[in-house]
């Protein structure tokens, strides 16, 4: 009776053993090819750069001493060194500033759009002919109006995040559903109260995607708006190391740009799930 | 009695035509309905014969073009919580869990907070979801999201349901149980139900009167009221004859348009 039980004890533990075993495999194994393909390409780079000095592009551990050097000084202590945080903080906040004065424009801009059949008919057609005019070809105007500095860069950040928030909203609050209305009417939801019971909510998923590309957008924009003679930014100093020819700060201002732009993006994806977890293509 | 008072929905020879592609449709000519308070009426008939046209007149959705829709002998101009529709499709805010769905109504009447919190957990409990109160819908099964549906209109007040072959879109077991379930909640709250079907047990097993509707242009043909005592054996003599009697009238129309 006893070696019975213990018997079916064990077989449970171990059948709870595999079945963790391959759960922990089930979740190692993407991130183990994720980093495949990576590794692959920083050995390539390794490999073909190391100990050659008439190499255009240093090795990777090179960017690495630099990276570091940037960030926290002590290894080449020049006119570079601990300025990482400086650069990072004004383009971060050239471009969540772009960013929330683009939000705070295109939402009722493209709520009134979708909504109001009058200001579509006046403001859509100038919208549709301005949006493909490419965000850097706005650059030289933006140059000459506001000067060469900052706040170029500021408007190009703007210009970058407003297309991508005002299109998806006014798809947003267009493509909601005749039924629900349907629904709201008989159900004794009417007029304005439609539009925050309703249409707001239902546009939500449309509007987050477009804040989504909106901010991705800004992070390509800022570089190319720092790139003009602006002091400080990860555009700024990559253009300026450029011409120095420190070719490792231009690599480790382009890492940098990609991990804050990619945090970012995690940053509100994470929020739109909480906001959207009713949403089966969100949640 | 009731033949005296006011009838809780009348349409008197409502007709409704439209407009599409230059062309114009009528969809009804016609039509004249008298439902009672606490009548369970089913609009049977094949595509195009005008009955969801006259449901969605009933609800207030569209207008119609020809005669008179009154509730309680005032014309209907619009939608209302009277009114409460269950559409095929739900129609259920994909937004708001199940309790927020059925507190919708309430909410927009303005009720106070107690009181909505009181209306969604009684109707919850009727429909049997109280483990799925906070559930969206798009986590629900269809039978589930009907009830939700139904619910929803019963706990805003409705005194007719109006509903557009609401089990259609169901598989047969889940549409017979809900059948059941809501030839129960009918009889227990006195409502009053016009349902539009095109499944001719379906409109047996639940009707007082099955009004048969016909297209080209859509009307009413004929109207039947089944006398068979609830609840109703869809196996039984009686039943087989009225299946019977209606398949004849339903297929009368398409003897004669290919005559």
């Amino acid at each position: 009776m006893t070696t019975l039980a213990s018997d079916s004890g064990s077989g449970t533990a171990s059948a709870r053993a595999t079945s963790w075993a391959s759960a922990a495999w089930s979740r190692l194994r993407p991130l183990l090819l994720a980093v495949v393909f990576p590794a692959l390409m920083l050995s390539i780079w390794h490999f073909a750069t190391v100990g050659r000095p008439g190499s255009l592009v240093p090795p990777p551990h090179d960017v690495w001493l630099e990276l570091w050097d940037l960030a926290f000084g002590g290894i080449n202590d020049d006119a570079y060194s601990r300025t990482l945080h400086i650069h990072l903080l004004a383009s971060v906040a050239r471009v969540y500033g772009g960013f929330a004065l683009a939000l705070i424009v295109a939402l009722p801009l493209g709520m009134l759009i979708g909504r109001v059949p009058l200001i579509r008919q006046i403001i859509d057609p100038t919208i549709q002919i301005l949006r493909p005019v490419p965000v850097t070809a706005w650059l030289p105007l933006a140059m000459i109006i506001f000067g060469l500095g900052p706040r170029s860069a500021f408007f190009l950040v703007f210009l970058g995040a407003f297309y991508p928030i005002l299109v998806n909203t006014i798809f947003g609050v267009r493509s909601v559903e005749p039924r629900l209305f349907e629904a709201a009417s008989m159900l004794g939801c009417n007029g304005s109260a439609q539009f925050f019971r309703v249409v707001l909510p239902a546009a939500l998923p449309s509007i987050f995607t477009g804040m989504r590309l909106g901010l991705g957008f800004a992070w390509v924009v800022i570089v190319v708006g720092e790139m003009t003679g602006v002091q400080t930014g990860l555009g700024a100093i990559i253009m300026e190391a450029r011409q120095l020819s420190r070719t490792e700060i231009v690599i480790c201002g382009m890492i940098v740009i990609g991990t804050v732009g990619f945090l970012s993006d995690r940053l509100v994806m994470l929020i739109g799930r909480r906001l959207l977890a009713w949403s089966p293509s969100h949640g | 009695m009731a033949e005296a008072g006011v009838a809780i929905l009348e349409m008197k020879n409502v007709g409704k035509t439209y407009a599409q592609n230059g062309r114009s449709i009528e969809a009804l000519r016609g039509a004249s309905l008298r439902v009672e308070k606490g009548e369970f009426i089913c609009l049977i008939g094949a595509s195009g014969c005008g009955k969801s046209t006259l449901l969605r007149m009933a609800a207030g959705f569209e207008a119609a073009t020809q005669g008179d829709t009154l509730m309680w002998g005032v014309p209907i101009t619009g939608p209302s919580p009277s009114r409460g529709m269950v559409f095929q499709d739900y129609g259920l805010f994909p937004w708001l869990d199940v309790r927020d769905n059925i507190g919708f109504g309430p909410k927009s009447r303005r009720r106070a907070k107690g009181e909505i919190r009181d209306t969604v957990d009684h109707f919850i409990e009727l429909i049997g979801l109280q483990s799925f109160a906070d559930v969206y819908p798009h986590q629900l099964s269809g039978g589930m999201k009907q009830r939700v549906a139904i619910a929803r209109v019963l706990a805003n007040d409705a005194e007719i349901v109006l509903m557009d072959e609401p089990f259609g879109a169901l598989d047969a077991m889940t549409r017979e149980r809900l059948q059941d379930e809501l030839v129960d909640i009918w009889s227990r709250t006195g409502l009053t139900v016009l349902f539009v079907t095109h499944a001719i047990d379906e409109a047996i097993f639940l009707a007082d009167r099955v009004v048969v509707m016909s297209p080209g242009p859509g009307r009413i043909e004929r109207e039947y009221t089944i006398d068979l005592p609830r609840p109703r054996d869809i196996a039984g003599a009686e039943f087989n004859a009225w299946r019977r009697v209606l398949a004849a009238q339903l297929h009368s129309h398409h003897g004669r348009k290919a005559g």
